[in-house]
């Protein structure tokens, strides 16, 4: 899980860099050419493989690490006061990580599958006029689309906010010294990645950026 | 404090055996000090019982006094009562108010089997010691205690996971159910010392492995273990626990 996680965590990173672009306001000239390399570069193309498989690898142990768990309780409290002792988005990191897949499924099928259609379809003849700026504005333009995204970015949002530490602290890495450094990282990182994420849509929406 | 008197309500729960289907009593406690400890008032109450022909609630206790970890009980949502760092033998009814209603659950765990009311067992977690939570040393006459330097910090860490008392509060506050801060306790303890040394890698893989067995659930770092459990037990000893795992996971030939 804290392995996955972290390469999830580094992809990210890359993600919400290209998808910046966009705030460049040039008509998406600067995010087709990065999105472009992306999808071109053929190290990329490898590395993407890496990437669904650290993404699957991360489910499956999600699903057998709830599977084997909730075996060991079979008979529950009547009365339990867990918020006294942790954190509700710790204890809820299967929820979250289900939304978050629901979210993956339709953001996939959106933005993925379309610029795989124009790269491959007969022969990628639309390849050269695939504008996938256009297209992320014209998405955005549907409120409820809007919505799905900035819902997407809130599970995202609680599911790093304990991922990132929670890595470390999984990998054996807990120092009196480090330790308060990698939970501050994690916390700006979170707060950095998902305003990013979500002001995308937004500014789409609001015509904040054309 | 202000000593005073209160009258309580408690649902305790019942269950004659392990296989029987248990179900919560209602009972009311009359007059309970302020200044009795939670099984003092179990005690007045059963005596109540007795008197009554009823059955008496069994649960766990040895020392009252914080150290045996023999008195599990789940009070009103949480492990070992409201207070934080605190065993049930040492909560004291200035706790409660007059006229509160109090709920009492065994510890809930796969691993930790309900033998009667609140009296579950915790046999699991010696078959975990068992399985590497020991040294070897030679029999013969006793060695010069300060024979083996050892740093004062790591003396102090290990002695921190030693005050482990075995309580199980931190597998029944865990929402997995997990044993790993008791098993990281107990590995850690050992792992800091050099007379912990030679069984080091066997140690961890074999307690790990133990624990497994058992049908505890695993660890997802919420920390709640650390947040219920009586004696402050860090997270950070599950760090280690993860680290000596992995090290001794890449290094051995078993
Ligand atoms: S780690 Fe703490 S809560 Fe767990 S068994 Fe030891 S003393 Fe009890
Ligand atoms: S009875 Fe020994 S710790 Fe409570």
């Amino acid at each position: 899980m804290g392995l996955t996680g972290l390469f999830l965590i580094s992809f990210l990173i890359v993600h919400v860099g290209v998808n910046a672009c966009i705030f460049v306001n040039d008509g998406g000239e600067t995010f087709n050419t990065a999105a472009r390399f992306m999808s071109h570069n053929w190290i990329l193309r490898i590395m993407e493989i890496g990437l669904f498989a650290g993404l699957i690898l991360h489910i499956v142990q999600g699903f057998m690490l709830w599977k084997n768990n909730s075996s060991a309780r079979p008979v529950d409290y009547n009365i339990k006061k867990a918020n006294k002792n942790s954190k509700w988005y710790s204890r809820s990191m299967g929820l979250l990580g289900t939304l978050l897949l629901f979210f993956l499924i339709i953001h996939v099928s959106k933005f993925f599958v379309s610029t795989k259609i124009a790269l491959y379809a007969n022969g990628g003849i639309n390849d050269a006029s695939h504008n996938l700026y256009l297209e992320m504005k014209e998405e955005f333009q549907t409120w409820w689309v809007v919505l799905i995204y900035i819902a997407g970015v809130v599970s995202l949002f609680w599911h790093l906010l304990h991922g990132f530490q929670s890595a470390f602290q999984t990998l054996g890495i807990n120092h009196k010294r480090y330790t308060p450094i990698i939970k501050a990282i994690g916390v700006g990182y979170t707060i950095i990645v998902c305003i990013l994420f979500a002001l995308m849509p937004i500014s789409f929406y609001l015509g904040w950026i054309q | 404090m202000e000593h005073y008197n209160m009258n309580l309500t408690l649902k305790v729960w019942k269950q004659k055996n392990s296989t029987a289907k248990g179900n919560f009593e209602t009972y009311q406690v009359k007059d309970i000090s302020s200044e009795m400890s939670f099984l003092e008032m179990f005690d007045v109450l059963n005596e109540q019982l007795i008197t009554d022909g009823k059955d008496p609630i069994a649960f766990d206790h040895d020392c009252r006094e914080g150290i045996c970890g023999a008195c599990s009980m789940y009070i009103d949502g949480r492990a070992h009562g409201p207070w934080s760092k605190n065993t049930t033998c040492q909560l004291h009814m200035r706790a409660f108010k007059d006229g509160d209603t109090i709920v009492v659950e065994p510890w809930r765990a796969a691993a930790f089997p309900v033998i009667k009311d609140l009296m579950v067992d915790r046999d699991a977690f010696d078959r975990i010691i068992q399985a590497g939570g020991y040294i070897s040393v030679n029999t013969g006459n006793a060695v010069d205690a300060n024979s083996l330097p050892i740093d004062k910090k790591d003396a102090d860490t290990s002695f921190d996971a030693a005050s482990c008392i075995g309580c199980g509060a931190c597998v029944a506050a865990c929402k997995n159910s997990s044993a790993m801060l008791f098993v990281s306790a107990k590995v850690s303890q050992l792992a800091l010392l050099p007379q912990g040394e030679p069984e080091r890698e066997a140690r961890v893989l074999n307690m790990v492995a133990q624990m497994d067995k058992e049908g505890f659930g695993n660890c997802t770092n919420t920390y709640a273990c650390e947040a219920e459990c009586p004696k402050g037990i860090s997270v950070t000893n599950i760090a280690r626990m993860n680290r000596e795992f992995l090290k001794a996971g890449l290094s051995t030939e078993q």
